[in-house]
């Protein structure tokens, strides 16, 4: 009974059908919403992310850089360098224009490295979302 | 770059708000829903706020 109970396995969508929206939607958040014509929606995942991002780079959160040593180390560094790759554009603005700075000690500054990894880790959802659409399976 | 010093109290609020407004934009599937369960999560984040906020003062006296 349980086994009838498990959910069917949607079969995976073409590549061309997608990609493209996931990949501008990394690069740009919201620009794959925009790209499927969802533009109400790509304005506010575009608002929300930036401005997060913003907010983050203005309260002196660090961005995070890859880093082995212990498995503890690693996972922070890693997972945080991934959440703040996954702002896309803004990620990599940030780096080319000098605005990563030195790890320091206090509230806001920490605050900031959250809004900043959050960033990215809307736009991953956002990014979910589209492919999604692109694949139909919602509107 | 300009410096912003926001308070506990401010980062939270600006976090709550961002993160609910993606969070009713991918969840639901008409505009409606979406409205109703972004204000809902705004509306559960800043009382998860004041709730962890004052368990903390009590814990600490």
């Amino acid at each position: 009974m349980a086994a009838k109970q498990k959910t069917e396995k949607l079969p995976m969508p073409p590549l061309k059908l997608w990609l493209p929206a996931v990949a501008l939607g990394w690069l740009v958040p919201g620009g794959g919403h925009f790209l499927l014509k969802r533009n109400g929606r790509g304005a506010l995942i575009l608002f929300s992310v930036a401005s997060m991002f913003l907010f983050g780079i203005m309260m002196g959160g660090i961005l995070f850089q890859p880093k082995t040593g212990g498995l503890l180390e690693m996972i922070i560094f890693c997972g945080g360098f991934l959440g703040d790759l996954a702002s896309g554009i803004f990620y990599i603005f940030a780096i080319w224009m000098g605005y990563a700075q030195p790890d320091l000690a206090g509230a806001v500054h920490d605050y900031g490295t959250k809004f900043l990894v959050t960033a990215g880790l809307l736009n991953v959802l956002a990014l979910v979302d589209v492919f999604d659409i692109a694949a139909g399976r919602k509107s | 770059m300009p410096k912003v010093n926001l308070s506990h109290f401010e980062a939270a609020l600006l976090f709550a708000l961002f993160t609910s407004i993606v969070l009713g934009i991918v969840s639901k599937k008409t505009d409606r829903d979406r409205l109703e369960y972004g204000l809902r999560c705004f509306g559960w984040f800043v009382l998860a706020l004041f709730a962890i906020g004052w368990a903390m003062r009590l814990g600490h006296g």
